[in-house]
């Protein structure tokens, strides 16, 4: 069954029709071909697919797409402007919080929006916003690290 | 001129993950692509009676769909790269791994059929129609249990489903005869548990045929695209390899479980001939946790001796290895010579014994995992010291420096030579571990445990290891049972313009080769890093290779570069004196520029190039143009070593573990890139770790994998670890021109027994004297062992 939908991802807007059953991961990598948000399981539990739908981060594979139709989504392809990379971009070049960079799309949106919520994590706190995203390269030192990174880098920035 | 070298670059391969711009597998679409699902054995152990696909073919948008029965007899299956023989010299049992079962299934996850469709969605629904009529038989899981009198066998011609037994070291009379002196003699009987690789990146493959000029092309998520073009055109599908294409693009995550040949990858490729169309396979996770090859799963019973000061005099050790239903491609050399040849240790062990017996179970294929029989042997030798320790009231670090192998520099003093086959390249032992104590404050902390009296135990575990990477000469592995030399290759190709291009048959998934390869390849030309682009993972690009496993990449990938930009080197120096009007010999090269020596006269390193491909003035005999090839092949394995320190907090209510704190000193040689470095020891820390609290499969009694999603299986999350202390000493390999030993696999070998031992300690200074908590120690365990 066929559906007709409306989305806006990173400040564009689709139409189109969709299967009721498509997720929005699989909208966005095979209708819209915006391949840097990644599958890495079938139970939502690894995060490598998080994005974020009206300013929150989701697991776009615990989503259907009919679910996004008018919201606003962000994916990692969204999160630098104007050629500008985000300050958690550069944190996790800055502070090596990738290796594969496999799992680094859903870190970054997560940690975006633990930084939006909460501005001055704690480490703890960090490592328990990033609860729901698995990364089996790093060990999670360095992207700890590189939140802590984008924070600062966004504090002075506001302050 | 180390501009670049020991500096921690930013990785230069980062703006295209960090951007979303990353090429995997399962990003790639091409024309008139079709998708396939592979339908899988529910069952451990069955017979197939029959398959009807006829409803399944009818729906609409299905391709095609294929069973066992549609692959010629010729393609038998997928092969092992290594032989072992059996104690008695009869080759080891190696039955074939058919890309698609005819008759019988042999463990949860075989695949029965392949459905090619216009989408996976279709694919998989298609598979739901299949319809399979199995008779359900009795299956075995353990590797002990396997090789018992009346255990179900996995293949009819396999006796006590033992595909070989195995023998190294000092014969087993002189081994025990030197246990029968010691003054103490530790016991233990474990295992090591079954892991899953899990790289978050699922194996994918895509299969493409080209009439127009008869060529394959298959993508896909591995660490060795030349390798598995090798095995696949040369055993599997029988096409000449200069007919096909294989690209390793960007690829998730590997620790050891993409360096195989898989039986998807020949799948995609035969067929996409066969239905003129390329086909796209992407596992599920859930698949993934069913096929791809998991790591460890050994039960080993241990003996060590000690004399009265506590030098060890003996070891002996019996291990069940388990390989799963079949042989995947490195399999038989994880427990053999990976594990065994590594029971040596730091430790000057007069008298060592290792007795392997490997068994097929009903069970996915286990092959190599990050550390592959390292990490077993280290956590043999490092469980069992500490444990020795613990009984004989000795301090757990002074036993182990009471027993260090002395240092010796591999030059001046000769490497050392093991009684398990092996010569050590260059060793400094005692300065990791007291580098380690200092770092955790081993005085002060023993204080503190004595002190605990919150409900909380506080223990503390070490582990020091050695193990052998930069796999290797290709002659000793031959000997060893390699089917494959295991050297690297490089070209250096420098354009006229004097920028640089590398292609090298090591492959990258995380390791940051981009880097690390352009900061040796950099400062050893003098020219700026942007001026040098590191290229691999295509065979079409790169001329051939052996891909990146065992910590060789730059022991071994980046010495054949080395070779080859020397190679450049020595040539510009001849375009360069031609130029200068001197003799090569009066040359210095520095700072990208050849001067002749005593004087100002110079010329620039891409003057020097240009004049390569414009050779108007030019040495006469000299042939035009600056690209050089080299093949690499080692003398020797190198040998990093560390020393690994755990404390750990036991809620004495749940016996919930807490890991407070993990410092690792880590001697892996020279170092290129320490924030690299740093990144693979964490990662590889994390992975021990893992292995010690958190992960482990459980198989039950019909060989059903009862924990394979990420909703069952535990793996390690960001809170269930802290931010470890690391630091280094420098002990430089004397082997190869980079100094250069390797550090993947290092946290993953070191890490496991420290934990333990952590665990092990903090309940005898409680009170509990148990000798072992099964892995992973999960509260209920750790609860149990104190009841």
């Amino acid at each position: 069954m066929a559906n007709n939908i409306s989305i806006t991802v990173n400040g564009k807007t689709h139409t189109g029709e969709v299967e009721a059953r498509t997720l929005l991961v699989d909208y966005l990598r095979e209708h819209l071909s915006l391949t840097g948000t990644h599958i890495g399981c079938d139970t939502s539990s690894c995060g490598a697919c998080t994005v974020h739908v009206d300013g929150k981060a989701v697991k776009s594979c615990t989503m259907l797409a009919v679910q996004a139709d008018g919201c606003e989504v962000t994916t990692v392809e969204g999160l630098s402007t104007n050629g500008s990379l985000h300050p958690i971009q550069e944190g996790f070049r800055e502070e090596h919080g990738l290796q594969c960079g496999f799992c680094t799309p859903g870190m970054m949106m997560t940690a975006t929006d633990l930084l939006k919520r909460n501005p001055n994590p704690t480490e703890h706190e960090i490592r328990e916003a990033l609860e729901g995203n698995f990364c089996r390269c790093t060990g999670y030192h360095n992207i700890v690290k590189s939140i802590q990174h984008a924070a600062n880098k966004m504090n002075e920035a506001t302050a | 001129m180390t501009k670049y070298i020991g500096k921690s670059v930013k990785r230069l391969e980062d703006k295209r993950f960090i951007t979303g711009q990353g090429k995997y597998t399962d990003d790639i679409k091409l024309v008139n692509m079709a998708h396939a699902y592979i339908l899988r054995s529910p069952y451990a152990h069955a017979t197939i009676n029959s398959i009807d696909t006829s409803e399944a073919k009818a729906m609409e948008g299905v391709v095609a769909i294929y069973t066992g029965a549609d692959i010629p007899e010729a393609i038998a299956g997928v092969p092992c790269g290594w032989q072992v023989n059996f104690k008695n010299g009869d080759i080891m049992k190696e039955p074939p791994h058919p890309l698609l079962v005819r008759k019988k299934v042999r463990h949860v996850g075989d695949g029965v059929a392949i459905v090619i469709a216009d989408s996976k969605a279709i694919a998989k629904d298609a598979s739901e129609l299949i319809d399979i009529d199995y008779d359900i038989h009795d299956a075995v899981t353990d590797p002990k249990a396997a090789a018992q009198a009346g255990a179900p066998l996995v293949h009819a011609d396999v006796p006590s489903n033992t595909c070989f037994d195995w023998e190294l070291g000092n014969p087993k009379e002189e081994v025990s005869a030197a246990m029968a002196s010691a003054a103490h003699v530790t016991e233990l009987e474990f295992a090591n548990q079954r892991v899953v690789p899990n790289a978050i990146e699922p194996r994918s493959a895509i299969g493409h045929y080209d009439t127009a000029h008869d060529r394959y092309t298959l993508y896909t998520s591995t660490q060795n695209p030349h390798l598995t073009r090798l095995l696949m055109c040369a055993f599997v599908l029988g096409i000449p390899e200069h007919k096909v294409r294989v690209v390793g693009p960007d690829v998730g995550g590997g620790f050891g479980s993409k360096i195989f040949h898989y039986t998807e990858e020949a799948l995609v490729t035969f067929f996409s001939k066969i239905v003129g169309r390329p086909i796209k396979w992407t596992a599920d996770r859930s698949e993934a946790f069913l096929t791809d090859a998991h790591g460890r799963d050994h039960v080993t019973h241990a003996k060590m001796g000690f004399d009265a000061d506590g030098k060890i005099v003996a070891l002996q050790a019996y291990t069940y290895a388990n390989m799963g239903a079949y042989l995947s491609t490195f399999a038989p050399a994880v427990p053999t010579y990976l594990h065994g040849t590594l029971l040596q240790g730091l430790y000057t062990t007069p008298k060592i014994n290792v007795d392997v017996t490997a068994t097929f179970t009903h069970t996915n294929a286990v092959d190599a995992y990050r550390g592959a029989g390292r990490p077993e042997a280290t956590y043999l030798l490092e469980r069992i010291i500490d444990l020795a320790a613990l009984e004989m009231d000795m301090d757990p670090a002074e036993l182990r420096l009471k027993n260090f192998i002395e240092p010796f520099d591999g030059v001046e003093q000769e490497g050392y030579v093991t009684q398990v086959a092996l010569q050590y390249d260059s060793g400094n032992y005692a300065p990791v571990l007291n580098r380690a104590l200092e770092m955790v404050g081993y005085e002060a902390f023993r204080k503190e445990q004595a002190a605990q009296s919150n409900g909380k135990l506080l223990g503390i575990g070490f582990s020091t290891y050695i193990e052998a990477c930069g796999i290797a000469p290709s002659a000793v592995v031959g000997a060893l049972g390699a089917r494959a030399g295991l050297f690297e290759s490089a070209q250096v190709t420098v354009q006229p313009t004097g920028k640089v291009s590398v292609y090298t048959g090591s492959h990258s998934h995380g390791q940051g080769h981009e880097t690390t390869f352009a900061q040796v390849v950099a400062d050893r030309m003098g020219i700026a890093i942007e001026d040098v682009e590191i290229i691999h993972g295509d065979s079409d690009r790169v001329a051939f290779g052996m891909g990146t496993y065992g910590s060789r990449s730059l022991a071994v990938g980046g010495s054949a570069i080395v070779k080859s930009v020397d190679k450049v080197l020595e040539k510009g120096a001849k375009i360069a004196a031609h130029l200068l009007e001197a003799s090569p010999d009066d040359l210095d090269y520095a700072d990208g520029k050849w001067t002749v020596r005593g004087t100002d006269k110079s010329v620039a390193f891409g003057d020097v190039s240009l004049t390569a491909y414009v050779p108007h003035n030019y040495p006469e005999g000299l042939e035009p143009g600056m690209d050089f090839s080299s093949f690499y092949d080692p003398t020797n394995f190198t040998y990093p070593f560390g020393a690994h320190v755990a404390i750990v907090e036991i809620d004495k209510e749940t016996g919930a573990v807490k890991l407070k704190r993990f410092i690792a000193v880590d001697d892996v040689g020279n170092v290129i890139n320490p924030m690299i470095v740093d990144g693979q020891i964490h990662g590889g820390l994390a992975q021990g770790i893992g292995q010690a609290l958190h992960e482990g499969t459980v198989y039950d009694e019909s060989g059903q994998l009862i924990n394979g999603s990420y909703m069952d299986y535990c793996m390690p999350r960001a809170d269930d670890l802290p931010s470890f202390e690391v630091d280094r000493t420098v002990t430089p390999c004397p082997h190869n021109p980079l100094g250069v030993k390797g550090a993947g696999e290092a946290g993953c070998i070191g890490s496991t027994p420290a934990v333990v031992n952590a665990v092990i300690d903090a309940l005898w200074k409680g009170g509990f004297k148990v000798k072992d908590v099964p892995m992973p120690m999960t509260p209920e365990r750790v609860w149990t062992a104190m009841q």
